[in-house]
Formats: structure tokens, sequence, C-alpha cells
């Protein structure tokens, strides 16, 4: 028997609809592998975004004119996509935040500020993102509460008796990362979502690195909260979204107030708009919340099981290669299911900034440092990890180019 | 196999730094990082009769922050506080035979940074605002 997966994909055809991948950087063709820090965007973003300022710039909701009711209406359709990608009951669980980050503190500052007390715990994870560090650490320390870290195996996976161990009756909220910006595990969600409620934790999910490279499904891994970004999933910067389940919004108290989030505003007191307009106080990146509409309708074409597949063809062929450079270690899970498209890695006794300086020479552009997740990097025993990131649009052919770079730096520093 | 930024003699001074190490009892010691980067650098100076008498430094990170420290060592031994506070990027820039170009020029500029807070700490000044904004 013959079992074959077909892939609809053609990379060649979808690298045409991202202008930037033409340019040429230091004399070299432009290698683009940044995307975990923030990906490239096709045309059908960047036009979306023009057209909107050229053709119905307004701003939303009260104007009884023809471009605000274009403008909303393409405002509130952009929160419709959102909602069916990553599979919402309604669209009033879709909040349009700047980031991924402001999520986060959202849920930190307001159902955190009503729900955690002195002596119960958060629990997080030792490969979360700063964005998913510091909002709680705050929270902590004005309630006297505790934070405490979930440990990885040598493979970078979650430890399970941790897991099991720290989740407990104290536990007010369990915050984790679907997939980490530095090893790439994609970690059991819904498995450890289980847990936490079991002991009637509540359970966010940070899904800056998942949700723009495979299928998410917020009904599925039963989340309280998920924050994302725009930016990072071919929209543009300043759009990010917070879903959150319309029974905790709905009992939340509001975020940042003013225009746009109020219902009536008298001199004695104000009351909230119905959601998920209660937590988008002011005017909001309208012509963001349109570009990443666009975003998702051009994923959405593609499909979500093809950009992960694609993904995960690109790193095996990238780690089997990078297996065979000489002094150099890479950081993660080596079972590939287990990964998104993100690997970190040092050469030699190499720093990862010059590593970074001399790919940049050739064109290839990847990042170097802490990556925002300098517990990982306490917990790791390394200073900095260089980290190469890949998209859609990506090759087997510029991860070649990126190998002999990478023997070029070896040699370079051989001398 | 050469490359632009990574010239012969600082990887020379990145394997082999001159001047790493202690001093004993130094008059002063400074100490600062990049937060970029996570370069570290460290300075002892000796001082007599307002001259660097003798200096080491110290430190961990990418190769240009260690070997521009390393160089500068090396030419401010019997140099006047005076003519420490004076010098600047262009003194680095010309040490390196390089330039680094604007994201890791302040990784450059990192120890040329401490061995002056470490002047204005000895000479018991304010740091100057050209100082803060060296890295």
């Amino acid at each position: 028997m013959l079992v074959e997966k077909v892939t609809t994909i053609n990379v060649p055809k979808i690298r045409e609809d991202f202008p930037v991948l033409k340019r040429q950087v230091n004399g070299k063709q432009l290698i683009y592998f940044d995307n975990a820090a923030t990906s490239q965007k096709p045309n059908a973003v960047i036009e979306t975004i023009d057209r909107y300022y050229r053709e119905y710039n307004a701003n939303i909701h009260r104007g009884i004119h023809k471009l605000a009711e274009e403008a909303t209406l393409a405002h509130e359709e952009a929160r419709e996509k959102v909602a069916r990608f990553i599979n919402a009951r309604h669209t009033e669980e879709i909040v349009f935040t700047r980031n991924a980050t402001e999520a986060i503190n959202l849920v930190a500052y307001t159902w955190g500020r009503a729900n955690v007390g002195k002596d119960d715990k958060i629990v997080l994870t030792i490969m979360e993102h700063h964005s998913n560090i510091v909002p709680w650490q705050l929270l902590a320390q004005e309630k006297g509460a505790r934070v405490e870290f979930v440990k990885i195996d040598e493979q970078g996976i979650l430890r399970q008796d941790e897991i099991h161990e720290l989740i407990d009756e104290k536990t007010k909220i369990v915050c984790l990362t679907q997939a980490s910006n530095v090893l790439g595990t994609i970690n059991p969600i819904k498995e450890i979502g289980r847990v936490a409620h079991r002991f009637g934790a509540m359970f966010l999910v940070d899904a800056a690195q998942s949700v723009p490279h495979m299928r998410v499904d917020v009904k599925d891994s039963d989340c309280d909260f998920m924050a994302f970004s725009g930016h990072k999933m071919m929209g543009p910067t300043g759009i990010g979204v917070l879903f959150g389940k319309s029974e905790h919004l709905q009992n939340m108290p509001p975020f940042l107030a003013g225009g746009e989030m109020v219902k009536e505003v008298h001199t004695t007191g104000a009351s909230w708009k119905d959601l998920p307009y209660k937590y988008e106080a002011g005017t909001p990146n309208i012509a963001g919340a349109i570009g990443l509409g666009a975003a998702v309708d051009y994923l959405r074409k593609i499909g979500m099981e093809n950009v992960h597949d694609h993904e995960k063809d690109i790193t095996s062929y990238a780690l089997n290669r990078m297996a065979n450079v000489k002094g150099l270690v890479t950081y993660g899970p080596s079972d590939i299911e287990h990964r998104v498209g993100v690997v970190s890695f040092n050469l030699g006794d190499i720093h990862a900034h010059d590593l970074a300086s001399i790919l940049d020479e050739e064109g290839i552009a990847i990042r170097s440092g802490h990556h925002c997740a300098q517990p990982l990097m306490e917990f790791l025993e390394v200073p900095a990890t260089s980290r190469a990131s890949f998209y859609i649009y990506n090759t087997k052919e510029e991860v070649d180019v990126f190998i002999n770079a990478l023997e070029k730096a070896r040699k370079i520093f051989a001398r | 196999m050469s490359s632009e930024i990574y010239k012969d003699i600082i990887l020379d001074y990145y394997r082999n730094p001159r001047n790493f190490g202690d001093l004993q009892d130094p008059d002063v010691r400074a100490k600062d990082s990049n937060p970029l980067c996570g370069d570290i650098i460290e300075m002892q100076l000796k001082i007599r009769d307002g001259k660097v008498d003798d200096i080491r430094f110290k430190g961990k990170g990418c190769a240009i922050s260690q070997a521009s420290a390393s160089m500068l060592t090396e030419v401010v031994k019997g140099k006047t506080l005076d003519e420490i506070k004076a010098m600047g990027k262009a003194d680095v820039l010309e040490l390196l035979g390089i330039d680094p170009g604007p994201t890791r020029i302040k990784c450059a500029l990192l120890g040329l940074k401490v061995l002056k807070l470490a002047v204005y700490g000895h000479l018991g000044q304010a740091i100057t605002e050209e100082v803060k904004q060296l890295v």
C-alpha cells in the first residue's frame, strides 16, 4: 500500500507575494530567518491597509456617514475572521489589543487583580517569553502571591512530574506558551489545561508562536484566555488579539478606560459597553485590524496544515544539516512532531552576536541574544543563543546557503 | 576566507586578550553591561600623577566588545585622565580599523564607556551625557 502525502503549496509562487523577499542585503539575496521575531507581509496585507487609508479611512462605531460605516464594517469583519480562525464561539470573545504582551497584561491587570490574593499561586513555565512572566511577577508582588515555574527536561519538553506537582488547589491561573520562541517546543496545552481546570484554576495560552504556524482551536484546547500578535502572522505591527471566554470577559473589570468602551457616562460614574468593546478604549488600530483580517484570509487560503507541514519539512532538513556542522549545538526537542520552525543554536565559542554579524554579511537575517527569555537562558546555562526561524516562504535552498555561512563563520573563528 | 568585521587583529585580541585580569589594589574599578548583547566589561585602573599607571580589564561577550576593550587598555596606559575624557567613538574605530555598523557599534564602545566611568568615578565627577550615550 502506498500512502503519500500531497502537498498543495507552491513556495516559489508564495514568495512572489512577498515584495521584501526580492531584496538584496549586502549584495546578497535576502534570506529571512527571523520569523519568530516578526514575519514578512504579503501584498494582500499591504494593499488592504493601503486601500483603507486611500478609500475609506474614518473613525469607527459612531460615525453616521458612508466612510465610517465602511470602516466599521471592515473592522468588525476582521474580528469575525480572527474568531473563525481560532474557532472561537463568538466574535465578542475577540478583543483587539496592541500585541500579545498587551493581551496578557490585560488579563493580569483585570482578572488578576480581582481574583489573585495572598499566598495564591500563579504557575508558569521556564520557557515563557518575558511577556508571560513579568506581568505575573508584578501581580504577585502586589498581592503577595507566588509565581512558580514548571521546568523542562533535556529535550526541552515540560516535565510532567512538575506539572502535576506545581498545579494544585492554591493555583489561581496557569499561563504557558503553546510554542516556545527559543526551543520551538509545542506544549500539550489541552492536557495541561485539564490539570489546571481540575483544580479550578484559569488557563491562559500565549499563542504568539503557534497561531501563525499551525491550526489553533480555542474550543478544543478549552483555554480561558489566549494571546497572540498580528505581526508574527503576516499582519501589521500594533495589532494583537486577546481571546477570552465570554463568561470571564463579562465578569472582569475594564482595563483601559475612556472613549469607545463606555455605554453611558455621567458625573456620578459610567457603565460599560458590551463585549468586546468594554476592553477597547479609545480609537483602535483600525488599519491594523483590517490588515490582520487580510493576513488571516491569506493564511486560510494556504491552509494552516500546509503551513505547519512545510515548516516541519524545512526544520527537519535544517536540523539534519546543522547536526553536521562541527561544534554546533541545537536546543529543543529532537522529535519534529514536537516543534515549530524555530531552531536555537550555538556554534563553538562564537558569541551569538558575532555569528549574527557574519550571517548578515551573507544577507541572512537571524536573531541572537536572550530572545526575551532570560529565565530559560539561565536554565540552559547559556548567555545567549542564535536563532533561525522559518515560515511558509522559506526554502531548503536557503537553508543550504545558511549552512555554508555557518561553515564560513566557523572557519573565520578557527583562524 | 575573510569577513569584513572579523579581521585577524580583532580575533587575535579576542582569543588572546592583552591586559586581561585583575590589578592588585586598583585605585578605581568600573563595570557596565550592554543590555542588547549581555556583553560585560570591567576595568581596573591604577592612577599616578593624573595618569593611567596600570590597567586591567575583565569581561564576557562578543569578539567586538572584548577586543576593543583590550585594545583600549593598551593605548591608554600613560595617558592623562583628561586625555581619556577627550577620547571618543572615532578613537575606538581607529583602533579596530573597521566600522562595525550601527547595530554593533555599542559592542565596540562598551570598553570606552567603562573606562570613562572609571575616570569620572576616580575624579569624583558626575557622569556626562556623552558617556551615558556611548552604549
